[in-house]
């Protein structure tokens, strides 16, 4: 799977963006989104993903389960 | 009673066998403000005048609204608001609240970029000559968007080389980015430390993103207290000021602040500002949703009291949004949207500056001698222990110069035969809109938010707040309209004395006062 950010939730903070190893959180239209093809939900980087380490909301940053597991 | 710019030795007579000016003068030493020679010199700190601060100190602060009490009568700042980004979570804070109504830390209407962010301070500057100073507060922390923050930083210094850098940051990434801060002159650092015991702090932080991971409880607030305190010490060893910032919290960390106020007074730190909480459901965050408390306006001056033996008090503090503009009391942040500033043609003129700020200079000057002139009319009179407060409506200038009505909030005086002293403000919906007194407001608002106060001075007052002020036993009184507020309240305090010692007037404690917790809006 990848995270993915709930934009209704999303402060556009901007404290996810420089801490995603993977470069794959951006902005648009004031909030952010995380690009599903970069997101290895910090597997092989960090013990627990970063986006979800740092939101100041809870449950902003999930697990998109439209997607499989992230597998390196 | 320190921070008195007034030389003690003109008023201070034998009590009991004991000097006054001897106790001040051991308790200034206490402090570490030196006294360098010269009987009676006191004066310590951000309160007043220059006193004794050490010439570089007095030239860092002077000019500086949040470090010197006395400055934030003539001199404006300005936050811009490029740091939306935190690295910790705090119970008094929601960063999902956002209103352009709301005044207090943590709120703004718009985040800006560096470039905009340089843009808008040679706006403001240019139309604000008593501006300053700008700080870089958020809204999220400063350092937790180096990049932004810094970036902001060189090019302001750039292109308005005149204007005092300064942030504020809860602490933890500070002793990384120590070495940065210097070498871009930032000379003003700001740390709110709210404990110095992990128990205490877990109360407050529920949680800290640090070196890539998310830390709660306990642990969270030791690694925050040890790198708080870390970053203070390597500030104030290359000579960097600052000024930490306690929120005071009944019940959780009240008692708790005293302790901190030595940690950090024997780490370097200059200034100690303990704020009250701001906490309403409305707000959305932990504490508003609690129902935790804030402090009465007593309870808050008593703990300030009671720490300022150890070191310099702020109270002039206005807790403002980290996008705020002009001097302490106002906000002038809706004059300068990202919208406004963009299409404006702004001309930067250090010397229409440097001009305008010599007049300040000269209404400052004039407001001291005044202060000075009226205390030696209290040199005579005996020592009495009567202290009175009184509220001051006042645009600023150090005069008192606002309608009653029209305050949206009012300056506390003590008066005491040490001379007169700021102690606090209180914020205070407009309650007069339109020319039409509220009468509901009246009562609800501004007599709650100066019950303590004996007095309350204006420029002009309407027959009908006078009767409802006087039965309520606040003396309304617009004989000093536009004359300077410390003169006049030595002169108000005088004329007491000599009511209470023949009779007329019966002196007493006054109860305790409301601070404001609810929403702000300004007209």
């Amino acid at each position: 799977m990848t995270y993915k950010i709930v934009a209704s939730q999303c402060t556009g903070c901007s404290a996810c963006e420089p801490e995603c190893p993977n470069q794959a959180i951006s902005e648009k239209n004031g909030t952010f989104i995380i690009d599903p093809a970069k997101c290895t939900e910090c597997i092989g980087y960090f013990d627990e993903p970063q986006c979800v380490a740092v939101c100041p909301v809870d449950d902003t940053c999930v697990l998109d389960a439209a997607y499989p597991r992230y597998s390196a | 009673m320190e921070h008195q710019v007034i030389s003690l030795s003109s008023i201070s007579t034998p009590k009991n066998g004991v000097n006054l000016e001897d106790i001040m003068q051991q308790k200034a030493e206490h402090q570490g403000c030196g006294t360098q020679g010269g009987s009676g010199k006191a004066s310590c700190g951000s309160s007043a005048g220059q006193g004794d601060l050490a010439p570089e100190i007095w030239e860092k602060v002077k000019n500086h609204p949040c470090y010197s009490e006395e400055a934030h009568h003539h001199y404006a700042r300005m936050h811009v608001a490029v740091a939306p980004a935190c690295n910790i979570q705090c119970n008094y804070c929601n960063r999902k609240y956002d209103c352009a109504n709301e005044s207090r830390p943590g709120v703004v209407s718009e985040k800006l970029t560096p470039e905009q962010a340089a843009k808008k301070v040679l706006a403001v500057a240019s139309t604000i000559p008593q501006m300053t100073v700008l700080g870089i507060a958020g809204p999220g922390d400063p350092l937790a968007n180096p990049e932004k923050t810094f970036k902001t930083f060189e090019l302001i210094s750039k292109t308005a080389p005149d204007i005092k850098l300064c942030l504020s940051t809860n602490g933890l990434a500070l002793p990384d980015h120590v070495d940065t801060i210097a070498s871009y002159n930032v000379d003003h650092v700001t740390i709110t430390i709210n404990m110095v015991d992990p128990d205490v702090g877990a109360e407050i932080y529920p949680w800290i993103y640090f070196r890539n991971k998310r830390y709660k409880g306990r642990e969270a607030a030791r690694i925050l207290t040890e790198r708080q305190l870390q970053g203070l010490e390597m500030l104030t060893e290359r000579g960097i000021l600052c000024k930490v910032n306690s929120v005071m919290i009944p019940g959780i960390n009240d008692g708790h602040l005293v302790e901190v106020n030595r940690a950090v007074k024997s780490r370097g730190a200059f200034l100690h500002n303990i704020m009250p909480l701001i906490s309403a459901p409305e707000h959305g965050t932990v504490f508003g949703l609690n129902g935790q408390r804030g402090p009465s306006a007593q309870e808050l001056k008593a703990l300030q009291d009671s720490c300022e033996g150890e070191m310099n008090m702020m109270r002039h503090c206005r807790q403002c949004r980290a996008d705020a503009v002009g001097l302490l009391g106002e906000d002038r942040s809706a004059e300068f949207t990202t919208e406004a500033v963009m299409a404006m043609d702004v001309q930067y003129d250090m010397e229409t500056r440097k001009s305008y700020q010599a007049l300040v200079e000269q209404e400052r000057e004039a407001t001291a001698a005044a202060r000075k002139a009226e205390m030696e009319t209290l040199a005579g009179g005996e020592y009495s222990d009567v202290k009175i407060l009184i509220a001051v409506a006042t645009k600023g200038s150090g005069r008192i110069n606002e309608h009653f009505g029209h305050a949206s909030e009012f300056q506390i005086y003590e008066a005491s035969s040490s001379g007169a002293k700021f102690v606090g403000h209180r914020r205070v919906d407009l309650y007069c809109q339109g020319g039409f007194g509220d009468e509901e407001a009246l009562e609800t608002v501004v007599i709650r938010a100066i019950n303590d106060c004996t007095a309350v001075f204006v420029a002009k007052i309407g027959g009908c707040p006078r009767g409802a002020l006087e039965a309520a036993g606040i003396d309304p009184v617009d004989r000093f309209a536009y004359e300077y507020i410390e003169q006049s309240v030595i002169a108000y305090f005088r004329e007491y004395l000599d009511l209470v010692r023949n009779g007329t007037v019966t002196h007493g404690q006054r109860g305790d006062a409301q601070i404001r917790q609810g929403a702000y809006t300004a007209a």
